[in-house]
């Protein structure tokens, strides 16, 4: 009744062939290039879903089964792709929803639009219907939000809200619209896509003279390393990237945002950083003496103490967000921009070098890992499976080329230390928040970001029980995901740390789990269950030449341990590489 | 490092939340905001707030920054108390009785720069613009003739060598702005840099 008379009077009042604000917001998707949008809808966002339904042509909507699935579906999408994902979602506990993936998106900073729908604009603050202060709650886990509560503000909105998410340092963008703004009808031009917001600096203006202070000391340098984050990813920069480390013949260890932006074969890539990376990053980060530090945060799973970390070394740090100077390391030289930009300068001032001795000791600790940690989870001595050999059929099966979606746990860092990749923006994990339940509709997303690749999901028993709703999605939508179920019968991860630093007090991390297999079945969704080494790699296969999704659950050890690791509080030097070293 | 007061002005468009981002800024790092001042500043559209908290350098400039990487901020600084010129305004209300009792009264406001604001039968406010510590000191000189109430502003100071942001605010509408508009000042004040 009231709808139908708010959008009387207005087509009344101006007369004029006006569209509406929820048009608007379609428009502004089709002119930024959406095509895919993942949402749920609801009494305060029903307007756009009614417009929506006029261009099914043109956006496709996959209706999702929980908000949270929605936006991780919306970053898998934009980590796959390199685009902005879209989310819509309803007021309240529909926006409220969205807060856990906000937060992921943030401090990994993936690009994403999400458009929540608010109560009418008479309604803020009375404790309407579904009314909640979204813009408060998201004010922290946002690189920018903005409630509209007049239709003539949407494009040019919309248009700042794109140009925000993917600009810079990429990060999520919600706008929340009230509902009366949603129906009002408005007159309006073509749309405009933003180019320039003046007190906002996507990128900073690169200092020649930082650079050329850099490279001096990267020419002096005797024992220099490169660690590298998703910087690289989001910038576009791995062939600028690896043109540096190969000219300047310079070891090169990633973190695990960075993952994929080289291939992990390749001869200067000496591995993962970090809580459960490789040995010898770990070690020589404390003994190189400039450390070059490409688009990574020096987050403290990296780093660990802070106090003990590259103490000896010359940081030279590049990245886009100033902010990020200094913020945990102490830097040498700053060279602050665009990697795509900065390197390519730094490259053209670096001597072609190379450094056989100083890339022989990483390999050399690389041999000690093997002897002591890689070789029996690759290899197992006994019948007992591990998550080690799923991972490494995997990339025997796939070559390598596939995208790998991991959920938060053991499992994630077992993927992540011996998944193969042999191209950029595969490895698609909750880095910076470990968001358990990322991964089902994080692969879903990668699967519409990159269609034609294969999208395998590596997830624990615990997080796939957080998100399996989401296999309502598939079911109805048919991407093509393949669900690795790691089940180890625990919380895994949280029961490692109760072994090494809690007396193996394992306080409810025995997690029951239902029968997976059956799950999917109800799901309409084929599988099978694998707890023999000799059914394993022909499961595997099993799932990846079936056309569509597919669930295989492995069995595997309860109680191994993931290694090496920094225990928390210790500097990175101290890493262990067994139980008894802890 | 020593903690110790930095005044910090950031310049910014006026927009509805913008308060809460650059509050939450301090917060999340459980950081006490002893003073904080909003208003228009010189320049038509852009907002000027004046935030005072006891801190180390390092701590100070790291907020700048995540200050300054929020969209609608245009520029933050941050000031050491010789660096600025600041007051703070006070208003004492007191009975007018008690003032025209005592005449030591009148010298006594007087002496530390009252000026009258409001005279009533029952009462009468007095002004002072000062430092903290000269406001301080006149409760406690009013405190014997029955002080009734106070109240004190948030400081707004003034940042003894800027020239304005006038035209600053012209370099941030073009494309290109210069160098020194982009950066954040304290690039240079890296000691370390060329220390090498
Ligand atoms: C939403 C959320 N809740 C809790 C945690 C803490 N946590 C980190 S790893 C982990 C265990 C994960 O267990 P599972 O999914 O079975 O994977 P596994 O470690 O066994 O491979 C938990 C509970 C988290 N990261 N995210």
């Amino acid at each position: 009744m009231q709808i139908a008379e708010i959008k009387k009077e207005q087509q009344g009042s101006t007369g004029l062939k006006n569209i509406s604000g929820s048009q608007a917001v379609l428009d502004a998707f089709v002119a930024e290039g959406v095509k895919t949008v993942f949402g749920y809808p609801g009494g305060a966002i029903m307007p756009i879903y009614d417009a929506l339904y006029d261009y099914h042509d043109r956006i496709n909507h996959i209706l999702v089964r929980h908000e949270q699935g929605a936006i991780h579906a919306a970053q898998g999408f934009a980590r796959a792709s390199g685009q902005v994902g879209v989310i819509f979602a309803t007021s309240g506990p529909g926006a409220t929803n969205l807060v856990t993936g906000l937060a992921d998106a943030m401090i990994d900073s993936t690009p994403v639009v999400c458009v929540t729908g608010q109560v009418f604009a008479h309604l803020l603050g009375t404790d309407a219907f579904q009314e909640t202060d979204v813009i408060n709650i998201t004010t922290p886990v946002t690189k920018w939000n903005y409630q509209v509560t007049d239709a003539s503000e949407i494009p040019s909105v919309m248009a700042k809200a794109f140009y925000i998410a993917k600009s810079g340092r990429p990060g999520p963008v919600l706008i929340d619209i009230t509902k009366n703004a949603q129906l009002q009808l408005f007159e309006t031009e073509e749309y405009q896509p933003c180019e320039h917001i003046r007190s906002y600096r996507p990128s900073p203006i690169v200092r020649k003279e930082y650079i050329v202070e850099a490279a001096k000391l990267i020419n002096a340098a005797e024992r220099p390393f490169v660690i590298f984050g998703q910087g690289v990813i989001l910038g576009n920069a791995e062939k600028e990237f690896i043109r540096f480390i190969e000219k300047a013949g310079i070891p090169a260890a990633w973190t695990i945002m960075g993952m994929s932006a080289i291939p992990t074969d390749h001869p200067l890539g000496v591995g993962m950083l970090g809580m459960h990376g490789n040995y010898g990053p770990n070690v020589l980060t404390n003994e190189c003496d400039v450390l070059i530090a490409v688009g990574m945060r020096f987050d403290d799973r990296v780093t660990g103490r802070l106090d003990k970390y590259a103490r000896q070394a010359k940081v030279i740090h590049l990245d886009i967000d100033p902010a990020e100077i200094d913020k945990n390391v102490k830097t040498t030289v700053p060279v602050w921009g665009d990697c795509k930009e900065t390197l390519p300068l730094l490259t053209s001032l670096v001597e072609k070098k190379l450094y056989p001795g100083w890339l022989q000791r990483f390999k050399d600790y690389q041999q000690k890992e093997e002897e002591k940690v890689i070789r029996e989870e690759l290899n197992p001595t006994n019948e007992i499976l591990t998550m080690g050999e799923v991972v490494q059929l995997l990339n025997e099966l796939t070559g390598g080329n596939a995208i790998i979606v991991t959920d938060v746990g053991q499992h994630q860092m077992v993927a992540c230390r011996y998944a193969k990749f042999n191209q950029s923006k595969s490895n698609i994990t909750s880095g910076g928040l470990g968001t358990m339940g990322y991964a089902l509709p994080a692969a879903i997303g990668a699967a519409y970001g990159a269609p034609h690749r294969t999208t395998v999901a590596i997830i624990g028993d615990g997080g796939f029980q957080m998100t399996l709703q989401e296999l309502g999605t598939i079911m109805q939508f048919r991407p093509n995901v393949k669900i690795l179920i790691l089940n180890n019968n625990f919380l895994g991860m949280v029961r490692q740390w109760q072994q090494l630093f809690h007396e193996k007090r394992y306080s409810f991390v025995d997690i029951q789990s239902p029968d997976f297999v059956q799950v999917a079945k109800g799901f309409g969704i084929p599988g099978q269950s694998v707890c023999e080494r000799k059914d394993l790699k022909g499961a595997i296969k099993t799932m990846l030449d079936h056309q569509g999704t597919y669930l295989l659950e492995v069995m595997v050890g309860k109680e191994n341990n993931v290694f090496p690791m920094v225990p928390q509080g210790r500097g990175v030097a101290e890493i262990v590489l067994c139980r008894e070293d802890v | 490092m020593q903690k110790q007061e930095y005044t910090i002005t950031v310049y910014t468009e006026n927009q509805i939340g913008l308060l809460n981002r650059i509050a939450i800024i301090f917060s999340r790092r459980k950081i006490n905001v002893e003073s904080l001042n909003t208003s228009p500043s010189e320049v038509d559209s852009v907002h000027r707030f004046n935030i005072v908290i006891t801190e180390t350098e390092e701590v100070v400039k790291k907020l700048c920054r995540q200050i300054e990487k929020q969209v609608e901020v245009l520029k933050a600084y941050y000031n050491t108390n010789d660096e600025i010129v600041w007051q703070e305004l006070a208003l004492y209300k007191v009975p007018t009785a008690k003032i025209a009792e005592e005449v030591k009264v009148e010298r006594l406001l007087r002496e530390h720069g009252a000026h009258t604001v409001v005279i009533r039968k029952d009462y009468t406010v007095f002004a002072v613009a000062g430092h903290r510590e000269e406001t301080d000191k006149l409760i406690r000189v009013l405190e014997p003739y029955g002080l009734i109430e106070f109240v004190r502003s948030a400081r707004v100071a003034i940042i003894k060598d800027s020239e304005g942001f006038h035209k600053k605010l012209k370099e941030f509408e073009n494309r290109e702005p210069s160098r020194q508009v982009i950066e954040n000042e304290y690039l240079d004040k890296n000691r370390e840099v060329f220390s090498m």
